[in-house]
């Protein structure tokens, strides 16, 4: 039987999981957001990155197939995001099932209660064909992914076509469910899932337009094919995916890491520094990493590694988290755009303005002084981005300086201005020959280098960490 | 200070006690005894002389930390700041202005003495200077003696500078003893008290050095800090003093016979796993925490820079009963904060080496410029010539709220799980060879 190794990070905004097989390759990534129920977060990263490891041992089984006609690896893809949205209905009935709960608690009064529940019905009733449509056609692209950011937009947009009388109550009912909903951990039937999942792609591919006159979905000639191809392929794919489904993934050992370590249901000795899974992970992907930087929802950690990928000095900021990943999010809430627009967005500047940034809820206020003077948005997001990396700068001095290679990794490492800036400041003051790594899967390095860590078997057992070994 | 019921203490502990609630004693009634108060600061003091003349010194850094310890630092940083002292202030300033403001009660409970001297020794530390200004004002017409000691800026200690020390003890510090007391100065007596710091410095340099033992018998550091404290303070040149040092000596020796492990304030510690040499000092707001971080994962520190502020003997200097004078003046002038970077960072590699160390760490105090300035440097230097994992951690010495407990103890488990791997990795590497 195949050994699989798992990895969870506990960050302070998003909750990632990895699982590597023995070849320390990635085949299983999940990720949520984290929220107040940590065991929660970290259970539902683990679930969504085992449903992944079985699409990618699908199309691993079918690589054959899939070299002699690349266009089928459309279906697998497909197939994982209608599977996704699947489970999001299944989400959503729960979180109906709170809505109705808390307006029943909260408005005693039955004319009004019935008002509510009756608009909350028809909210429910215009936004689900329209996420349904986002998840069938891919349409989710560059935004957050998370549950509760794509139900609160569209809820959102909703209760603003309301009058406004009716913003509050309705808010105040969405408040007061939204987190207990998303605290449910929900048990899925994969097959049941998938085979429902299947089923909706038949539905997807049937209703395709004939021509391309539609735009609104993503049509090309490659899927004029697929459309035609769809059943003849559905019998061989629904076979196979009966195999993966009936898959034991035995997890012989696993690290968690990251700010939640602690509260995670493992048995202590598999709790390990997000700071030695961040080093270990980039200096797996990039063998040459001495210098890491890191930059989190709330922390910017400068990491030296050897060539081992051991840790041998790291600084992190202590006092205040200006310049990370929250200070981003807080910065597109101040900007009404959302987070991975922020980085596109100061792409375009054409200078960048200067920005003092010491603190996060300051650079608000600068912000809209900014503005105020007539600074073109752009050219203050190119200062705001170039502001942070002045700041890790900082803490890298701090740590040593930066040496061959240099690994970025984290959240914020999918930000292009963050890039950007980055690259431009570590050649011009460690000079032009400084390689700079950044991987597609630079959110995931803390969660892969856990899971390597777990593959070998190096123990975190240190004194204070010996406590009976709990199941999980 | 931690609560006697609950912490498990040595004997010598139980002796440094009484030893300190009778010193507090008599400072109550120090009026009624008829005995002088004189203030002064920890690093380069002059005890002896101090003793040599019947005076009963107070020092406001330990009221602080004592302070700090009994959690009411917060409150009278608070006090001080209400008053105009700045969030950048040193909190041990600030801590004992509130102290005073609140009726200057000592850590025993006991009222302190109002000072009958203020002697401004300034050694390593130029806040020293505003925070006397500052307790002139408290105490108007109480005299100032200032002494000055040179910065070892040039890594040596000079005849000029010498000189330049004595000069000023014998006419500005002398003198200024002389008319608060109304006795004279008697060379004899301080030889005498000389003798005895001799002898102490003898046995707390052995004792120190009991922690090159693996394992060590010895915490230097969290429990360093009391173990300093007579020879560093008020009992240095005492028989008290040599007899503290001398039962803390054999207790020492016997649990090296024993092989036994250092003792903190929840047991004997069972397993020695990492070595650390420390820099900078504790926070004391916390102690006890920030001490069961370290003890708990299995950490002792076996040097430590901040137990040599009131003093650095064990590269070899001794206080000379031949020269009183000249030995006082070299005294303050070694004191660890009164040494340059270059010094700093020969020091604390010599103990990495000889103590053999898994690892060094920086507590880096903010509001201490004296300590912090420099740290950075110095830690890039250790690591570059001993090739052991550095550490560094921030918090304050007596502000409660520069003490962030969950971003310590993040820092130093990564840290420690820092150390634990390498050594499996370079276990299996050495294998693989």
């Amino acid at each position: 039987m195949s050994k699989y190794y798992l990895g969870v990070d506990l960050g302070s905004t998003t909750s990632k999981a990895v699982i590597i097989n023995e070849q320390d390759e990635i085949i299983g990534r999940g990720i949520t957001n984290t929220r107040a129920n940590y065991a929660v977060a970290a259970d539902i990263a683990r679930d969504e990155a085992l449903y992944n490891a079985r699409f990618s041992v699908l199309e691993k089984k079918l690589e054959k197939e899939i070299n002699a006609r690349p266009e089928y690896k459309k279906y697998i893809t497909d197939l994982e995001s209608v599977f996704q949205y699947e489970q999001f209905k299944v989400k959503l009935d729960r979180l109906g099932d709170e809505l109705v709960k808390t307006c029943n608690n909260f408005f005693k009064e039955e004319k009004k209660r019935n008002e509510i529940l009756n608009h909350l019905r028809n909210i429910r009733r215009a936004f689900k064909p329209k996420i349904k449509h986002d998840y069938l056609y891919n349409n989710l692209g560059a935004k957050n992914q998370f549950f509760r950011d794509i139900v609160s937009e569209k809820y959102n947009e909703e209760v603003n076509k309301l009058d406004m009388q009716l913003f509050e109550p309705l808010m105040t009912v969405w408040d007061k469910s939204i987190s207990p909903a998303e605290n449910q951990r929900v048990q899925f039937n994969f097959k049941e899932l998938v085979h429902k999942a299947m089923d909706e792609l038949r539905e997807k591919y049937k209703n395709l337009p004939e021509t391309t006159a539609d735009t609104s979905v993503n049509f090309d000639a490659e899927i004029n094919l697929l459309k035609g191809n769809f059943d003849h392929v559905a019998e061989t794919l629904r076979q196979h995916i009966d195999e993966i489904a009936e898959l034991e993934f035995h997890i012989s050992n696993m690290t968690g890491t990251g700010y939640g370590r602690a509260l995670l249901p493992f048995p202590s000795d598999c709790i390990r520094s997000e700071i030695l899974c961040h080093a270990f992970g980039a200096h797996a992907v990039f063998p040459e990493t001495r210098t890491v930087l890191d930059i989190g929802g709330q922390d910017t950690k400068a990491i030296q590694v050897d060539k081992y990928g051991l840790v041998t000095s790291f600084q992190m900021n202590d006092r205040c988290a200006a310049g990370c990943g929250r200070y981003l999010g807080y910065i597109a809430d101040e900007m009404s755009i959302s987070l991975n627009e922020l980085g596109p967005m100061a792409m375009k500047a054409e200078k960048e303005v200067n920005i003092c940034s010491t603190c996060t809820v300051f650079a608000g206020a600068e912000l809209r002084e900014l503005t105020n003077l007539g600074e073109k948005r752009e050219d203050i997001l190119g200062g705001l981005h170039k502001a942070i990396i002045m700041r890790a700068m900082s803490l890298i001095a701090r740590s040593g300086g930066v040496f061959n290679e240099f690994t970025f990794t984290g959240g914020v490492a999918r930000n292009p201005a963050v890039i950007k800036y980055l690259t431009k400041l570590v050649r011009e003051n460690y000079g032009d020959i400084i390689k700079i790594n950044i991987h597609t899967d630079s959110i995931f390095m803390g969660a892969l280098g856990g899971a390597m860590f777990a593959r070998r078997n190096i123990q975190a057992d240190l004194p204070s960490s010996k406590k009976e070994k709990e199941t999980v | 200070m931690a609560d006697p019921k609950e912490a498990i203490k040595e004997k010598s502990m139980v002796i440094q006690k009484d030893m300190l609630a009778k010193q507090f004693n008599d400072l109550s009634k120090a009026k009624e005894l008829g005995k002088k108060v004189v203030y002064t600061f920890v690093p380069g003091n002059l005890t002896e002389l101090i003793l040599a003349f019947d005076m009963l010194p107070v020092y406001p850094e330990i009221n602080a930390l004592q302070s700090g310890m009994r959690k009411k630092s917060g409150d009278y940083i608070k006090d001080a700041e209400k008053i105009g002292y700045s969030e950048d202030v040193c909190t041990y300033v600030k801590c004992d202005i509130g102290m005073m403001l609140n009726g200057n009660i000592g850590p025993t409970g006991e009222k302190l003495p109002s000072p009958d001297l203020l002697l401004l020794s300034y050694t390593g530390c130029f806040t020293f200077l505003k925070w006397f200004e500052n307790l002139e004002r408290l105490y108007p017409g109480v005299p100032v003696a200032m002494l000055h000691t040179p910065y070892q800026e040039d890594g040596k200690i000079t005849k000029d500078q010498v000189d330049y020390m004595v000069k000023q003890l014998k006419e500005e510090v002398i003198p200024k003893f002389e008319q608060v007391t109304g006795k004279k100065y008697d060379p004899a007596r301080l030889s005498k008290l000389l003798e005895n710091s001799v002898k102490a410095e003898e046995y707390w340099v052995k004792i120190l050095e009991m922690a090159k033992n693996k394992p060590s018998p010895i915490d230097a550091y969290f429990a360093g800090v009391y173990y300093m404290g007579p020879i560093n303070t008020a009992f240095r040149g005492t028989d008290e003093c040599v007899e503290y040092y001398q039962e803390l000596y054999n207790e020492v020796n016997e649990r090296v016979k024993n092989k036994q492990l250092p003792v903190n304030p929840e047991g004997e510690m069972k397993e020695e796993r990492f070595r650390l040499v420390v820099e900078g000092p504790p926070n004391w707001t916390n102690f006890r925490e920030f001490w069961k971080i370290f003890y708990d994962m299995g950490a002792v520190i076996v040097a430590s820079t901040y137990t040599k502020v009131g003093g650095l003997y064990d590269t070899g200097f001794r206080h000379n009963p031949a020269e009183p004078l000249e030995s006082l003046a070299k005294y303050c002038m070694g004191c660890y904060t009164n040494l340059n970077l270059p010094q700093r960072v020969e020091l604390i590699e010599k103990y990495v080496k000889e103590y053999k160390a898994d690892g060094f760490l920086i507590n880096s105090i903010k509001s201490c410029n004296s300590f912090s300035a420099g740290q950075l440097m110095i830690m890039r230097q250790i690591e570059q010539r001993t090739g052991v994992p550095v550490g560094f951690i921030e918090s304050d010495l007596v502000d409660p709220r520069y003490f962030s407990y969950a971003n310590i103890k993040n820092r130093l488990e990564s840290y420690f799980q820092m150390l634990e791997q390498r050594k499996i990795i370079l276990k299996q590497e050495q294998a693989i060879v």
